[in-house]
């Protein structure tokens, strides 16, 4: 069997996979995006909180950091010629205890040690003055006024469809379930499908990565996912503050982060619990509940808000705190395993860390020199929607607002939605207050024929 | 400016359209968000529509197109959404042309209601495909696209039944109907009808634990006395728990009833801002169509006297505070006056015993009931028996 050669396979369409395969194919490189998945970002990159963070309580001098400042730098730099959006809000640490406002000061102090200088801390007074909502035992904050919002889906999304426009190739449904090395060449082996032959190989298979790790050596690290659930309320209660509102982190306790979105709506969330399980979060009832009424405590008007749903994701944690990103130059193969919350602030550094360890270890590049920089349709309010236009198309989801027209283009663009869930992250539909009682049967008839078995299974 | 604008085709808002136009009222126009106006029943293509208010027993579709051709005349636009309610009748509109600033001297809200999905209910599992509410399954079956062929129903109120028909009209049959309480909701041989005719087993006392699947739907964990069994299913039809579609007036900062989750409103169907007015299932969850039909013509009569100017200030009004086994209590507010007053609620649970209204310290009405929680529980007070007064507490003892 004859398999075409790439210079670069790289194993998982996560954000990660996708900011690298945008990264190594604007540096010249013919590169293939593996994706086991029916679409992008179905695994740890569909459920986060949607931050893009400044990493001021990163650990410092960490790998993390320097990715997430570099990413967080990269994001600012490319999002307006992507169609991207970026909402300033701002985030606020917040104490509600002696014990945690003791701590404000070494926050502070930490965020300068990471470079992010513009962190102060302020009085509960001016908390107060910021966040007129929050519960009234608020006892100091840490303002970080570079924090901000982002659409966590259109981004990788976007890193992907300029991939694709430069020459990139995207695999799906395609499983990787072993490689071997010949000759300076990988050829790797897909469940039911043709193997892939490449040069190099890129591990960034999420909460796989220790078992496509394998591949190439005994893992030096385990993945045990990291479950984060949230509850997403209805767009009244967007208003409810102005900032992300973050816990001051306590070796006892897990803090739980109430945001805003970039779609209008309030989160509150996530837990972080440890399982076995790589691909399926579940949602539990008693989480849930305890998750509004924390975010009932610190926020009273949420007790009289819709919830509009809930959802978990997985972080592919290790037995590391950092990013476990090295080239092994013998095996041609580069490793970026263990992107825990921060993978979607990070993925952009991650991908630039990754292309200096390309042409450290594996040669030089030569970037395309005027490359094409296609835009994603926007979804979030913070840039104007389809609904607002003149000449729209029926507006078939009433709670996001979604048009026919964008369900329409979201399965037949390049890189259309493979399954429903993508077709959701790519359009918002469904996925508001009524949960598709009003716009099932219509996202039906138009996703039927191009997602199989939605229909008379 | 037109005089009325309705937001909401459907069983209350098209009644109020026809009552306003048979008033000579011109300037009203209806909005609705759809293609085709009509509402929910469009979709429930079965018996059992028109009773209450056409005196006439139809199908949803037919029912449906019955409203529309009785409020012939009206401004119906369609493809029409409110994006944003604004004070004093101000709406931002979202047509096919662009978006557009529509200004009326009275806006009636009347955008009904949905059934609570599972995201709202927090129920713990997996997300596959194959989840939905009745509204859904039944628009779906009848664009002949349905998602499953064995699924299970959750509760058992009268909706749940409409889905087993729809479900015996599509030729699937749910593995279960289950029931977290004691009895079905619905009317008593429901339950007898489930098993009987469409074969369907009940479950009460049964409560959902878990949906698992990975892509689809496999199955559900579920717990009866303690008990738990894992039962297999391809489907999860959520029915019921009606929530009042009420994401306009909450977002505009009109009063809202944490109990009913719709606009709270004082006995002339006024919300907090009077240039709104809201009727129909928006109001609480839920009624049968025809009861929003004829509350969209009560509405409709108390616009007339608005737009004529003889509605008292609505600054008179007193608060109505529900008390003991009352779950809500509507309207909220009343003005104390000439007219009688009629309010409604409904019990936190099935409950036998005394409903008593007091003004302020007086004892203004009395009854001995006997209620379940799905029932409508009424009454009528005089209107004068509450002037002077500074609040009413209805209380079911």
């Amino acid at each position: 069997m004859t398999a075409k050669s790439f210079d670069i396979a790289l194993i998982g369409a996560g954000v990660v996979g996708c900011a690298a395969w945008r990264a190594f194919t604007l540096a010249g490189l013919s590169c293939i995006l593996i994706e086991r998945e029916a679409d992008i970002i179905s695994g740890a990159s569909k459920g986060n909180s949607a931050i893009l963070h400044t990493g001021f309580d990163a650990t410092p001098g960490s790998l993390e950091l320097a990715c997430m400042r570099e990413g967080y730098r990269l994001y600012r730099e490319i999002h307006e010629p992507l169609g991207l959006p970026l909402l300033e809000t701002g985030a606020m640490v917040v104490a509600w205890s002696e014990e945690e406002l003791a701590k404000l000061p070494g926050i502070v102090a930490q965020a300068h040690q990471n470079g992010v200088t513009d962190v102060t801390q302020i009085t509960a007074e001016q908390v107060r003055a910021r966040e007129p909502g929050l519960a009234n035992d608020v006892k100091g904050g840490v303002w970080i006024p570079g924090e901000a919002l982002i659409d966590p889906w259109s981004a990788p999304l976007a890193y992907a469809r300029q991939a694709l426009a430069n020459g990139g190739t995207l695999h799906l449904n395609a499983e990787v379930t072993s490689g071997s090395l010949t000759g300076g060449t990988w050829t790797l082996t897909i469940k039911n499908a043709a193997p892939i032959q490449a040069r190099i190989v890129i591990n960034c298979a999420g909460n796989f990565g220790d078992l496509v790790e394998a591949i190439a050596r005994p893992s030096p690290f385990t993945i045990t996912p990291r479950k984060g659930q949230f509850v997403v309320y209805d767009k009244p209660a967007h208003g409810l503050v102005q900032s992300i509102i973050l816990p001051v982190p306590t070796a006892r306790t897990k803090g739980i982060v109430i945001t805003r979105t970039a779609f209008g709506n309030l989160l509150v969330g996530p837990t972080a619990e440890d399982q076995p399980e790589r691909r399926l979060a579940t949602t539990e009832t008693a989480t849930l509940n305890a998750l509004h009424a924390a975010g009932c405590r610190m926020l009273p008007a949420l007790a009289g808000m819709e919830i509009t749903t809930a959802y978990a994701g997985l972080r592919p944690a290790t037995q590391f705190k950092d990013y476990q990103i090295e080239a092994l130059p013998a095996q041609n193969w580069i490793t970026a395993g263990g992107i825990r919350s921060t993978g979607l602030t990070g993925a952009l550094g991650i991908a630039r860390h990754m292309r200096g360890l390309y042409e450290t270890h594996f040669g030089t590049l030569k970037p395309l020199p005027s490359p094409l920089w296609p835009r994603v349709p926007n979804l979030t309010e913070t840039l104007p929607r389809p609904h607002a236009q003149p000449g729209r198309s029926e507006i078939i989801c009433h709670c996001e607002l979604v048009t026919h027209d964008e369900v329409a283009a979201a399965l037949a663009s390049p890189l259309p939605a493979g399954s429903i869930g993508g077709l959701r992250r790519r359009t918002r539909c469904m996925m508001g207050r009524c949960q598709g009682f009003y716009c099932s049967r219509r996202v039906l008839e138009l996703a039927a024929p191009y997602i199989p078995g939605l229909a008379d299974a | 400016m037109h005089n009325v604008a309705i937001i909401g085709a459907g069983p209350a808002g098209l009644t109020a359209a026809r009552v306003l136009l048979q008033a000579g009222i011109s300037g009203v126009q209806v909005l609705e968000r759809n293609p085709q106006p009509g509402g929910l029943p469009r979709f429930c293509d079965h018996q059992g529509w028109g009773v209450w208010d056409m005196h006439r027993l139809y199908t949803g579709p037919r029912y449906a197109g019955e409203l529309v051709r009785r409020a012939a005349g009206a401004d119906i636009l369609i493809n029409t959404t409110v994006t944003a309610l604004e004070p004093n009748g101000h709406l931002h509109i979202s047509t096919p042309g662009g978006p557009e600033y529509l200004q009326s001297r009275i806006v009636l809200l009347a955008t009904g209601i949905r059934e609570k999905p599972r995201g709202a209910r927090l129920v713990s599992g997996t997300r596959p495909w194959g989840i939905t509410t009745t509204g859904a399954f039944q628009e779906m079956a009848q664009a002949g696209q349905i998602p499953f062929r064995r699924p299970v129903i959750i509760g058992s109120e009268l909706v749940a039944f409409s889905a087993l028909l729809t479900a015996r009209h599509a030729g699937i049959k749910p593995v279960a109907m289950l029931e977290p309480g004691p009895r079905i909701l619905a009317r008593r041989p429901g339950g007898l009808i489930a098993r009987a005719v469409f074969g369907v087993p009940v479950r009460t006392n049964t409560q959902l634990l878990e949906i698992r699947g990975i892509d689809r739907v496999e199955s559900v964990l579920l717990e009866r006395n303690g008990q738990r069994e894992e039962l297999a299913c391809d489907g999860v039809i959520f029915t019921g728990q009606f929530t009042p579609e009420a994401w306009l007036p909450r977002s505009a900062g009109l009063q809202i009833d944490p109990a009913t989750g719709g606009p709270a409103i004082d006995n002339f169907f006024r919300c907090s801002d009077p240039a709104y007015f809201a009727t129909g299932n928006l109001l609480r969850p839920v009624e049968h169509s025809g009861f929003a039909a004829l509350e969209g013509a009560r509405a409709a009569a108390q616009i007339l006297r608005a737009l004529r100017g003889e509605l008292p200030p609505p600054q008179a009004a007193i608060p109505v505070i529900p008390g003991g086994a009352l779950r809500y209590i509507y309207p909220q507010r009343i003005i104390p006056g000439g007219i009688p007053i009629q309010l409604h609620g409904r019990a936190r649970h099935a409950h036998k015993g005394r409903l008593r209204a007091m003004a302020d310290d007086t004892l203004v009405f009395e009854r001995l009931i006997r209620i379940l929680p799905e029932r409508r529980i009424s009454l009528t007070l005089p209107g004068a028996a509450l002037t002077g007064r500074n609040s009413l507490a209805v209380i079911l003892d």
